[in-house]
């Protein structure tokens, strides 16, 4: 098969307003997941750290829809929600929820018992030792929890091909179904793994923003 | 599309009809190769991970290289990786378990070496005052002690190329997912639903006979930690 080099830059340069185009709704689809996700799994996190008998079950629940394959999720999602991108999203916030969740309840169970109990002995309330004390101890971890989801879900993107809408995952499949088009899905999969490296390093940058306390350390 | 009662009931009727498993290409024979495919992919990540996890935690040399690898492989798109061997010649199912497998070592890997560096140190210590070679240490002491670990990776691995093997069926491979592919490309939405169904089921399932055997190859003194 002559011309089927594994990359070219002009494939890339002659479709440059595809790929822009399917990595813009790839990265949207991408912080939209983890954004919501983070807006359940963090308040549930704290709501579940603080009753042992709401964790096993809510944490239970999680790992078991974490363990459900991706492309079945999508599957299942898809007939129920539409074709398209809702089945995508929903089945990436489940997907994000657990990582979140997870890194969300091992941050607030190793805060400093002696600065909570300084911080109560100070006067502060439940709520101001939650958002002034535990959260800034537990916020490495949840970061931790945020770039592990991000770089998991920029790759699962990819498999919501099959219900019609993967981001660069499309790209993969056009050029797969396009008599084995090298190019394209070399160039969709290198551009998966940049963005997954780009998303990484912005919420790297900004869990140092929220932590400035712990600048002087090796990260 | 329909209702989504529609579908549900379409998935209902596909599923309870006999033929759909018994039939040359049915639940069952997919099921079957499925489950080959996933053998194949498991033996042949255990083969490579199990030994250079278990030499790199007893010369406790490689900690960043592994942390590395196991950082680095989250953000390669299966997917993607699966086409581009597709694209390279191989077809479908061989692309899929080579995946299969290239994901599941960096797992299999990490549990490996924290397990046998892992290992009480007091214990190597006694073995080597005993007159124990290198070999025999890592066989006989670090290996064992270590088993928890390995145990639950293996299982963790296991469900993970279960979940992976379905991505077959977007590169014309089988497996189970050419049921939910089919569905799709025929615009049959109840099959779509039942193969995701069946697909998560078998996931869970094996993820809990798993669960057992993870605690049966514990052995018994360590029980109770692992619990």
């Amino acid at each position: 098969m002559p011309g089927n080099p594994w990359f070219s830059w002009s494939y890339v340069v002659d479709n440059a307003p595809v790929i822009w185009q399917r990595t813009v709704e790839h990265a949207g689809l991408t912080i939209e997941a983890v954004a919501i996700s983070a807006a359940i799994a963090i308040p549930l996190g704290v709501l579940i750290s603080r009753s042992r008998w709401l964790s096993g079950p809510v944490l239970g629940t999680a790992a078991v829809l974490y363990t459900v394959p991706s492309l079945a999720l999508f599957a299942i999602l898809a007939p129920l929600l539409g074709i398209g991108r809702t089945p995508v999203l929903v089945g990436l916030v489940v997907y994000a929820l657990l990582i979140i969740l997870r890194n969300t309840v091992a941050g607030l169970a190793t805060v400093d018992p002696a600065v909570t109990d300084a911080a109560r002995g100070l006067g502060y309330g439940p709520g101001r030792l939650l958002v002034q004390v535990a959260m800034p101890s537990a916020m490495p971890s949840i970061i931790a929890g945020l770039r592990l989801a991000t770089v998991s879900t920029v790759a699962l993107v990819t498999v919501g091909v099959v219900v019609g809408y993967g981001g660069l995952g499309q790209l993969m499949f056009q050029g797969f179904r396009n008599n084995f088009y090298r190019a394209e899905i070399m160039t969709a999969t290198l551009a998966t793994i940049l963005l997954a490296l780009v998303l990484d390093l912005a919420l790297w940058a900004v869990g140092r923003a929220l932590t400035p306390w712990l600048r002087g350390r090796t990260a | 599309m329909s209702a989504p009662t529609g579908v549900v009931q379409q998935a209902v009727v596909w599923l309870n009809d006999p033929l759909t498993w018994t039939e040359p290409g049915g639940i069952l024979e997919l099921t079957g190769e499925h489950l080959v495919m996933t053998v194949i992919a498991v033996a042949i990540a255990a083969a490579v991970a199990i030994p250079t996890g278990a030499w790199l935690g007893h010369s406790g040399r490689g900690a960043g290289t592994v942390v590395w690898l196991t950082n680095a492989s989250r953000a390669l798109p299966t997917l993607g990786i699966i086409l581009l061997l597709a694209a390279g010649g191989l077809f479908g199912n061989t692309a899929t378990v080579i995946a299969a497998a290239f994901f599941a070592v960096p797992v299999l890997l990490v549990n490996t070496y924290e397990g046998v560096r892992g290992a009480d140190p007091d214990a190597k210590d006694a073995a080597r005052g005993m007159g124990m070679s290198n070999g025999r240490i890592l066989l006989q002491v670090e290996l064992p002690l270590a088993t928890t670990l390995v145990s639950a990776g293996l299982r963790v691995t296991i469900v993970q190329v279960v979940a992976t093997i379905p991505l077959a069926a977007l590169a014309g491979g089988g497996g189970l997912g050419q049921i939910i592919a089919l569905g799709m490309g025929t615009q049959r939405y109840g099959e779509v639903l039942a193969g995701g169904i069946v697909v998560a089921a078998l996931c869970l399932a094996i993820d809990g006979v798993l669960a057992v055997g993870q605690r049966l190859a514990t052995p018994a003194p360590l029980r109770v930690r692992a619990a």
